[in-house]
């Protein structure tokens, strides 16, 4: 009789994942670990923890678009390994690009000759977008400054405080002072009037939103614009206005097509919009269209030479993925305007939809309005039982995340609860969430009354020492011990979400 | 007798046609106006597709550096996290775990002076161009911060690099209003030299950058004499000059190949090193790395900070919204590869870059100028250019399928002109191979063309004609225009800025 010998190191391929070692063994965090590991156990090990990520598609703090059509899909895998920079070896990368930008450009009126080429660039998102036009404003206004021999030394930028982080990252980088017109009560965006008075010689230029953050509203740019004329006649300065166009971008073109927003305004000399948002593109791409080549100082563009074709380049990343590039390009012409409207006024029903299902509750109050960038923007009535972080937190658990948010000076005691109507938010979506939301307010008011002021204490005598003395013991019962705790933790999150404020990553 | 009448139902038709039986394909592709109509999916698709057909094939551009091949598993992930939002640390806490990782690692890596509990200090950015600038502001806003404290101005802030930096150096200079003191290069030595880059700094230089795997020639430079030199001169002026080191390629080659080399963190006056993940960090393009060697290297008014459910988020960074995917593919690479992998690859690209340099010898036809301890790539340029140049060489390979750049040395050596062939991760044996057989065949079909050099560049030779008038016409021989087309192209071709890097 062979009595068969178990081989000591059985084939690792054999074993399923679950049955290896690999999943036994804590995962690396700090240091690379020192062996490599399977293939299926990485990919298997790292796609386990992400499960514990939110999901993407229910995540209604996001203007960024969740879902692409499974053709976009093959087009991005299939372009996942070319360097979009490369013009010379992808140049129908390059052209693809171009086309994007020209198609952007007439969408915004740019005034373009019928075979001039539209100034602009892709970018990895609105963010970039802003750092160019922001540097370009600048740079136009030093050198004008220095023409006239004026010190060059304090730029400012005037935008209304609803304004999106990347305005205050580009102040702090760029060395720009960042002046803020403040909000008030059930006035979110910038007033066009304060933003004129506030309007030096050292401002480079006014930045109006198309599609406030907080309650999706579209700022009057006209009435700024018109402000704006006639303040320059009377200065001499020549202050432009550069529209942050985010994420109505793709949406007022569409439909508000008669809305007089962007390049039909004389003082726009700049706009950049979010591929990502609006233009219904995965997490990676946004455009800046200048108006005219006077609006980009040629000292800022490096030029490159594509074999006889001369290739200006402006932007502030290099090396990146092409895909979202071409998968704006699918979206333009596989959409086309007609598609693009369809899109956008589905949004807009289910937003109606929404809106009035929240209505029907009686609950809240809306505070976005209805044109502009379909969200719906709403408080609660009444916040003495119960506020909106909980019912934030509460909306959770059925699977939603809906942000809960405090308006930034001077209306902070403002907290509203956001959704953000994206193109996969369909009307039965629509519905569900309103069904859940009832069933949280219902679970929130079966609480107890939350006491404004301190904690009332019980006092209880008792005999603790045990000597025959009673004691008087401020005693807590265990509901003021939960209210405490749950006051704790209300002013934890409420402290945290002040602190970010327009820093609530979503825009 | 019924006759039937065939009606065709317009919309049923698109559905069934094939794409290419359609109108789609027929009618002229938008390029500068958005398209009123939609159209089908299949046809948007397949439009596309077909004229990306006409793109170079990214795993023949031996051009670039940039990752161009993953494993399956890992596009899986790649695309699975294709819509979740880099910058949403609330709703994704796992990917900005998962990045947090990959600095951490990364900083450990780089021998980074941090406690096994403390955090590394560090971000991931969309390439090395951001994390460039990041690094750099760091050290403009430090600067500033110091000569403010001093009294002394602070309005002429410059920057001490080779001139064979890559642009994005130049960008950052640029754009942030910085001056770029740029030290030449020369024959031979076509990297910084640490001795004349430390008698350009003064007091206004915010820090030196040392490349760590030049661009052209893949070289590493010596950071550590870089160094010395700059301790001593620190000491004799009392500027506290900092170090950077760009090591955008060398900076997942020197740790696995040449680990004594002390270039990283080891190196007291380094602050801040940034590396490419999708170069050899084999990750696909958008992704790069900067550390910092500790808190006081970043500034803290610099950073914003994110309350994450009671730790504290600070995020600095030039982007906000991106996609996920190439962090968490970053990710992928280290727990999948580890140390072992990494470093059995980059031996793999030193064997394929020997094989492919001795190929290339051995036609006896070319001089290698870049050097065997680097960046695995092969640098050569022709021995004899009288009648043939390296540009044609580079264009008659294209004809191949191959991608292969030539390029001119930045100043003082303009007159060197080099081809460049980087050995990638999926650049084999055999690609190798192939490439010096298909070298081979371009320089013997060019021994058998005419050349297009001329030794002058004077007046070309007219020869004058007469025409049916009687008139003298110049024309210019066959030659003489093949001739004038080569210096022209030439001539474009050679101020350009090497993109791929």
């Amino acid at each position: 009789m062979v009595l068969s010998k178990a081989a000591p190191h059985s084939d690792v391929s054999v074993h399923s994942t679950f049955a290896s070692r690999y999943v036994r063994a804590p995962l690396p965090r700090f240091r690379m670990p020192e062996e490599s590991i399977p293939k299926e156990a990485a990919y298997q090990i790292i796609n386990d923890e992400l499960m514990l990520d939110g999901n993407p598609r229910l995540n209604l703090a996001s203007f960024v678009t969740t879902w692409m059509e499974p053709e976009c899909d093959k087009l991005i895998m299939s372009s996942i390994n070319k360097n979009y920079v490369d013009m010379d070896e992808y140049p129908v990368t390059t052209e693809l690009q171009n086309r994007c930008v020209n198609m952007i450009a007439h969408l915004f009126n740019a005034p373009l000759e019928e075979s001039e080429t539209a100034i602009g660039c892709g970018t990895v998102g609105s963010s970039e977008a802003i750092m160019l036009a922001g540097l370009a404003f600048k740079r136009k206004w030093q050198n004008k400054r220095r023409a006239a021999g004026l010190p060059i030394d304090k730029p400012n930028i005037v935008t209304g405080a609803n304004v999106q982080v990347c305005w205050e990252k580009f102040a702090r980088y760029f060395e720009v002072e960042l002046k803020e017109v403040n909000l008030r009560d059930g006035y979110y965006v910038m007033d066009p009037e304060k933003a004129a008075e506030l309007v030096d010689e050292n401002t480079i230029c006014v930045a109006a939103i198309l599609g406030s953050t907080l309650n999706g509203e579209f700022e009057d740019v006209k009435r700024l614009n018109d402000l704006l004329v006639e303040k320059n006649k009377e200065t001499g300065w020549d202050t432009p206005i550069h529209v942050d166009a985010a994420s109505g971008g793709f949406i007022a073109p569409f439909i508000y097509p008669d809305l007089e927003w962007d390049f039909r305004l004389p003082l726009v000399k700049s706009i950049n919009v979010s591929g990502h948002k609006y233009g219904l593109v995965y997490a990676g791409i946004g455009w800046v269209i200048w108006r005219s080549k006077e609006d980009l100082p040629d000292e800022l563009i490096f030029h490159i030479n594509y074999l006889g074709a001369d290739q200006p380049t402006f932007t502030l990343n290099f090396s990146k993925g092409s895909s979202q590039v071409i998968a704006q390009y699918y979206q333009l012409i596989r959409l086309g305007y007609e598609g693009y409207k369809n899109v956008m006024e589905n949004c807009r029903d289910n937003m109606l939809v929404l809106k009035e299902g929240l209505e029907k509750t009686g609950r809240f109050n809306i505070v976005s309005k209805e044109e502009g960038v379909p969200l719906v923007a709403f408080t609660l009535k009444d916040n003495s039982h119960f506020d909106e972080f909980q019912v934030s937190h509460l909306l959770r658990r059925y699977g939603w995340i809906v942000p809960a948010y405090t308006m930034p000076p001077d209306a902070q005691h403002v907290t509203v609860l956001r959704v953000v109507i994206r193109e996969d938010f369909s009307r039965t979506l629509a519905e569900r969430i309103v069904i859940d939301i009832q069933k949280v307010l219902h679970e929130l008011d079966a609480l107890p009354v939350r006491v404004a002021e301190a904690a009332t204490v019980a006092v209880s005598s008792e005999d603790i020492g045990g000597d025959g003395a009673t004691e008087n013991i401020a005693k807590k019962t265990a509901l003021e011990t939960t209210r405490e705790i749950t006051n704790a933790w209300k002013k934890f999150v409420m402290d945290r979400k002040k602190m970010n404020g327009k820093i609530n990553g979503v825009c | 007798m019924v006759i039937a009448s065939a009606t065709r139902d317009p919309e049923a038709g698109e559905t069934l046609s094939c794409t290419f039986a359609s109108r789609y394909v027929r009618d002229p592709v938008p390029k500068f106006k958005m398209p009123v109509r939609s159209i089908p999916k299949d046809a948007a698709y397949q439009i596309i597709k077909d004229e990306l057909m006409l793109d170079g094939a990214p795993r023949l551009n031996l051009a670039s550096f940039v990752t161009t091949w993953m494993e399956p598993e890992c596009d899986k992930l790649i695309m699975d996290s294709l819509n979740k939002n880099y910058v949403d640390m609330d709703e994704y806490p796992v990917t900005t775990e998962l990045q947090n990782r990959c600095v951490n690692m990364i900083a450990h890596l780089y021998h980074a002076p941090i406690e096994d509990d403390e955090g590394a200090v560090g971000v991931g950015t969309v390439g090395s161009s951001e994390a460039i600038m990041l690094a750099g502001l760091a050290f403009k806003r430090k600067w500033q911060t110091k000569r403010k404290a001093e009294g002394k101005p602070y309005d002429n802030p410059n920057i001490v690099t080779g001139a064979n930096v890559q642009v994005c150096w130049e960008k950052f200079a640029r754009y942030f209003e910085v001056e770029l003191k740029e030290v030449k290069l020369s024959e031979g030595y076509y990297v910084m030299d640490p001795v004349k880059a430390v008698e350009m700094v003064d007091e206004n230089t915010i820090c030196v950058a040392a490349i760590l795997g030049s661009t052209l020639t893949g070289e590493f430079e010596d950071v550590q004499l870089l160094n010395e030199l700059l301790t001593k001169k620190n000491k004799e002026s009392g500027w506290d000059t900092p170090i950077h080191v760009d090591a955008a390629s060398g900076g997942f080659i020197a740790p696995f190949l040449y680990p004594d080399l002390e270039w990283d963190f080891r190196v007291p006056l380094v602050k801040s090193i940034n590396v490419s993940g999708h170069k050899y960090g084999l990750v696909y393009p958008g992704v790069g790395w900067v550390v910092w060697r500790s808190k006081e290297d970043l500034p803290e008014d610099l950073v914003f900070h994110i309350n994450y459910l009671g730790s504290d988020q600070p995020t600095f960074t030039l982007n906000f919204s991106k996609g996920s995917s190439q962090i968490i593919a970053q990710y992928y690479q280290f727990i999948r590869l580890g140390f072992e992998g990494y470093q059995n690859i980059m031996r793999n690209c030193v064997e394929n870059a020997k094989i492919l340099k001795e190929g290339i010898e051995k036609t006896g036809r070319f001089n290698i100028v870049s050097k065997d301890v680097g960046v695995p790539l092969v640098a050569f340029s022709l021995k004899d250019s009288s009648e043939h140049t390296v540009f044609e060489i580079s264009d008659h390979l294209r004809r191949f399928g191959w991608i292969v750049p030539a390029y001119t040395m930045p100043a003082d050596a303009q007159h060197i002109v080099v081809l460049r062939v980087v050995i990638r991760e999926d650049f084999s044996r055999s690609l190798a191979e192939r490439l010096v057989s298909d070298i081979e065949k371009v320089v013997n079909l060019l021994d058998t063309l005419p050349s297009t050099v001329h030794a002058s560049t004077t007046s070309a030779h007219v020869t004058a004609v007469t025409n049916e008038t009687g008139d003298k016409v110049v024309k210019k021989s066959a030659m003489e225009t093949q001739a004038e087309i080569a210096r022209y192209w030439r001539g474009l071709v050679k101020d350009k800025r090497t993109g791929v890097c």
